[in-house]
């Protein structure tokens, strides 16, 4: 993980959720290898502030997104792990497509250019 | 759904919010951070310290984090209670203060709600208490009605589930020893079977035990009587009594929350109806004219609704009119609450409750503002810790619910004090008999709903003044506070607070307003003419038909009773009257024209209450005859039948006093009465009438065995008013032993006239001494918090050299101005407020100007009393030392 650098992006408010699905959608993870999880499908793009991940991970435990259990990691330390529910991979499955049509939105109406008569 | 949320909230909270856990999994994430930086080269050491501020804010994070698990409400919860519990340990003044406060507001509300309860929300202690109604006459306020009449309305009514009737009196009981006096409910036989309750002991009276006149000498104790006089033994039933010198047998006794149907009359003990002429009763069972029985009530059928019910009665008041022409006058009907006699108490005591409940709730609502007011002031001089904590990173939410949490113990620590002293307060007033001569017991006992009550305005009002200083808290600016200080806002513009004062004074000057006024209308009425003086007057009072005196025997026994008197030391002179004037039991006579033929009901000229006295009544009495004279003893059986009238009757009947003289009429007997002389006007039933035709009639031509002594001694009896009682009570002992006298001064007996003005006055009082204490500490801390918020520049500008009353302005204009405008505002609507109070108080009017005089001035005092304190800090600033502090 690395520290700030200048090509890294500040995250739209409401992203972190579904970006901490996105990890969670490829198999059980505890915490901090969410992040490292994002940070390396990111390829280390977005700058997300550690401890605010457990907020977030928290709220979507609430919301019966996903669910947690403690564990051993890799590094042989307790950890707890946090994997889909059947209602997360739902809403992941929804969110992921609103999103992208959002995106597809949003570029086309940037790439407009002013027509010349 | 909402179910489902919450269980799921409960275990989300039991299962991840736990801190401990919180912190374990925050700590996991450091450690593989820490792992991941040794691994590219840090040492271990290094490695952790830079996870670590990496990491960012733990504590933030964590509650951040618990938050978000929904979690640990409840130990959130302790914490902030405890949190509070410290805070408020470190100002005890401002602690003190504010629970006093509250315990006095809340207190006030849970004595008022306590009387409200048990008055008028607590249904009689009878099955089905609901569908129990008193038939009322349609046009007054009155049950009163002939027992041939209740009779009719009983068997030809199709509307309820029987009708029960019953009346009020005096009887001497005789259980071996000298009688004592005793005040009975005589009820018809199906009484206690209409109100569906079963005895205690023995057993009840019943219609078929009724066989015509005096067929039914029996008795049915109430279990206070049977636990006081007969010490609960089991053995009195079957027991015979002498009551009135007649033999009547205790059958049983009544349960023991059962105390007849009137909240202001406990009865000893019930007696049939039937038997009325042997306990005193001079009134025929059969005469259709005389409506004497007090109240008849049922309980209505299922499904007949009180409309029907009433249309029903009319219907069989209607063929009675008809029938009965000569004895009975318009008969239309109502139906009310038998608890308070209908409407007849029930309208006043419900407008006056609902008036006391709506002052003490302004209390409250003063307090609120009051306290609030002060969180407001101690959460700004917080700003700097609020700040601090926000720039830690605590989280608003959990600063207010601090605050509240803070609020809400204050309130429910002031709500357990008030509620105990108004436990206190209560137990007093129900051991309390405010009415010596009658047997009134307020028995005001708090139950659930008071104390429910009582713990919902703790709460609420924990809330209300809670949230006041809300706003200021989500507007603190951590960096501005920490690096400024307190932030000093020199607005001009009322704010929030300003507002709150104002409400607060206004609402005290509402209640100084009223309880002045309606201690003026008691002091007027204390003092004012009642159309007899009062002063140096004791009374006895006695039933001869008690002692077994009826017919020719009563008269000249009331003459050897006189005679008795008349020769005692300092005694000036003696009368005797059969009832008194404001005396509680004063009897009507319709008054017809002296030409008169068609004597019913609907023709007669006025009702005019009726006295007969002895001779010598008037001079006694300090009653002014205003021409002609008084009664003699040769105004005889064998004389012509005279009468002295007051003035209003005079001028209703002939115009004027001297068109009066010699002026005849008749009552309802048809005798035709000469007028003899005309006395000045007074007040005769309530303090509040308006004047009201009177008629004396002399006592030797109408005998009534009721027998009022009136003795007027030479010195006010007060300090040996007790002495004097003894003499008396050992003269009349040596006439006859066994006649049950009651002795005391007319003052004294005037106290149930006057005991409901005193209730209004006296609540009305403390309510304003409330207020008043509240607007002291509302001003107060007002102007304390402004002078010591502006010391500094106070400071400047004596500095500067400003004069000391250029200070005081500065310093105390504002709270000054406010105080002002509460004030105007408060006695405006207490003027208003006042025209309530003119029902009950006599002559409570607040075109006084007195009363106006008295609230502005009471204002000022308040105002002056709230700022001397700051007002003298703020005259005695010292610049130097306040300039060097900084």
């Amino acid at each position: 993980m690395q520290t700030t650098t200048e090509n890294q992006t500040q995250l739209l408010p409401g992203t972190l959720d579904l970006l901490i699905l996105k990890a969670v959608s490829l198999g059980p993870l505890h915490g901090y290898a969410v992040l490292l999880r994002i940070g390396q499908i990111s390829g280390g793009a977005l700058l997300i502030e550690q401890g605010a991940l457990y907020p977030a991970l928290f709220r979507l435990v609430r919301q019966g997104l996903l669910t947690a259990k403690w564990g051993i990691s890799e590094n042989n330390r307790r950890a707890k792990f946090y994997e889909l529910t059947a209602l997360g991979r739902k809403r992941f499955l929804q969110e992921t497509e609103d999103w992208n049509r959002l995106a597809g939105v949003m570029a086309t109406v940037l790439a407009a250019q002013v027509e010349e008569a | 759904m909402k179910l489902f949320a919450w269980t799921q909230f409960l275990i989300s909270s039991l299962g991840s919010g736990d801190q401990r856990e919180i912190e374990e999994e925050l700590r996991s994430h450091i450690e593989h951070r820490a792992d991941d930086l040794a691994r590219s080269g840090f040492t271990r050491r290094e490695a952790e310290r830079r996870a670590k501020v990496e990491f960012g804010g733990f504590v933030k994070f964590r509650e951040q984090g618990r938050e978000a698990a929904g979690g640990q409400f409840l130990q959130g919860f302790a914490q902030d209670v405890r949190f509070s519990l410290r805070k408020l340990r470190k100002s005890p003044g401002f602690t003190l203060a504010a629970v006093l406060t509250l315990a006095l507001a809340i207190g006030a509300n849970a004595v008022v709600f306590s009387v409200l309860n048990s008055f008028l929300l607590r249904p009689l202690d009878v099955p089905d208490a609901g569908s129990l109604y008193e038939i009322q006459h349609g046009n007054e306020a009155s049950g009163f009605m002939s027992y041939p009449d209740y009779l009719d309305l009983r068997d030809r009514n199709h509307s309820f589930d029987g009708v029960a009737a019953w009346s009020v009196s005096a009887v001497g009981l005789d259980a071996g020893e000298n009688p004592t006096r005793a005040w009975i409910a005589e009820a018809s036989g199906n009484y206690f079977d209409v109100l569906r309750i079963q005895p205690f002991l023995g057993r009840f009276f019943h219609a078929s035990d009724e066989h015509g006149a005096n067929s039914a000498p029996y008795i049915v104790l109430t279990y206070a009587y049977w636990h006081d006089h007969f010490q609960e033994d089991r053995s009195v039933v079957g027991r015979a009594v002498m009551l009135d010198k007649h033999p009547f047998t205790i059958l049983g006794v009544a349960p023991p929350g059962f105390h007849g149907t009137l909240l202001f009359f406990n009865p000893d003990f019930f007696t049939p109806l039937v038997n009325h002429q042997q306990v005193g009763g001079v009134e025929d069972l059969n005469a259709r004219g005389l409506h004497w029985v007090f109240m008849a009530m049922g309980h209505l059928k299922p499904g007949v609704a009180p409309a029907q019910a009433i249309a029903d009665l009319n219907a069989v008041g209607a063929s009675l009119e008809k029938t009965y022409p000569k004895d009975d006058g318009k008969m239309t009907f109502s139906l009310a609450s038998p608890s308070l006699y209908g409407d007849y108490l029930g309208r006043p005591v419900k407008a006056f409750l609902a008036g006391l409940m709506l002052l003490s709730g302004l209390i409250l609502l003063a307090a609120c503002a009051n306290l609030g007011s002060l969180f407001a002031a101690r959460a700004a001089d917080r700003s700097r810790e609020v700040a601090l904590r926000l720039a830690l990173g605590a989280s608003r939410r959990r600063i207010l619910r601090g605050l509240l949490t803070e609020a809400v113990l204050i309130s429910l620590g002031g709500g357990a004090l008030g509620l105990a002293g108004s436990v206190v307060l209560l137990r007093a007033l129900s051991a309390w008999q405010p009415i010596p001569r009658w047997p009134l017991h307020l028995v005001v006992t708090p139950d659930g709903k008071v104390y429910a009550v009582a713990l919902l305005l703790a709460v609420a009002s924990g809330l209300l003044f809670g949230i006041i200083p809300m706003r200021q808290v989500l507007d603190t600016n951590p960096y501005e506070v920490v690096k400024a200080g307190s932030t000093v806002k020199a607005g001009r513009r009322l704010t929030l607070r300003d507002g709150l004062l104002v409400i607060q004074i206004a609402i005290c000057a509402v209640l100084i307003t009223s309880s002045m006024v309606s201690v003026r209308g008691l002091v007027r009425s204390v003092h004012g003419n009642f159309g007899f003086d009062p002063r140096h007057v004791m009374l006895v009072d006695t039933d001869l038909g008690m002692a077994g005196y009826l017919g020719d025997r009563v008269l000249p026994m009331q003459r050897r009773m006189m005679e008795s008197l008349s020769t005692m030391h300092g005694v000036d002179s003696v009368a005797l009257a059969d009832t008194l004037p404001l005396g509680g039991d004063g009897k009507a006579s319709s008054v017809f024209a002296g030409a008169a033929s068609d004597l019913r009901p609907a023709n007669a000229l006025f009702l005019s209450d009726t006295y007969d006295i002895s001779p010598g009544y008037f001079r006694t009495a300090g009653t002014a005859l205003l021409s002609g004279r008084d009664f003699n003893w040769h105004d005889d059986k064998d004389a012509p039948r005279v009468a002295v009238v007051n003035e209003e009757f005079a001028r209703r009947l002939f115009g004027s006093v001297g068109g009066a003289m010699g002026g005849i009429f008749q009552l309802q007997d048809g005798i035709r009465m000469q007028i003899v002389g005309v006395a000045e006007d007074g007040k005769y039933e309530s303090l509040t009438e308006d004047p009201k035709p009177a008629v004396y009639l002399p006592i030797s031509q109408s005998p009534s065995p009721n027998t009022w002594l009136v003795v007027r001694t030479s010195s006010a009896p007060g300090v040996d008013a007790q002495q004097t009682g003894a003499v008396i009570r050992s003269r009349l002992r040596l006439v006859d032993a066994s006649v049950p006298v009651f002795v005391q001064t007319w003052y004294s007996a005037l106290d149930s006239v006057l005991f409901g003005p005193r209730i209004a006055t006296i609540s009305l009082g403390v309510l304003g001494g409330m207020g008043a204490m509240l607007a002291i500490t509302g001003i107060f801390g007002m102007a304390a918090y402004s002078v010591s918020k502006r010391l500094r520049e106070l400071g400047i500008r004596v500095a500067l050299g400003a004069q000391r009353r250029e200070v005081l302005r500065a310093a105390l204009g504002r709270p000054l101005k406010l105080l002002m405008l509460g004030s105007v505002a408060g006695l405006a609507l207490g003027l208003l407020a006042t025209r309530v109070l003119a029902y009950i108080v006599y002559q409570a009017t607040p075109r006084d100007p007195l009363v106006l005089g008295g609230v502005v001035l009471a204002m000022l005092l308040l105002g002056l009393v709230a700022t001397w304190i700051p007002a003298r800090r703020a005259l005695t600033v010292n610049p130097l030392i306040l300039l060097r502090e900084e």
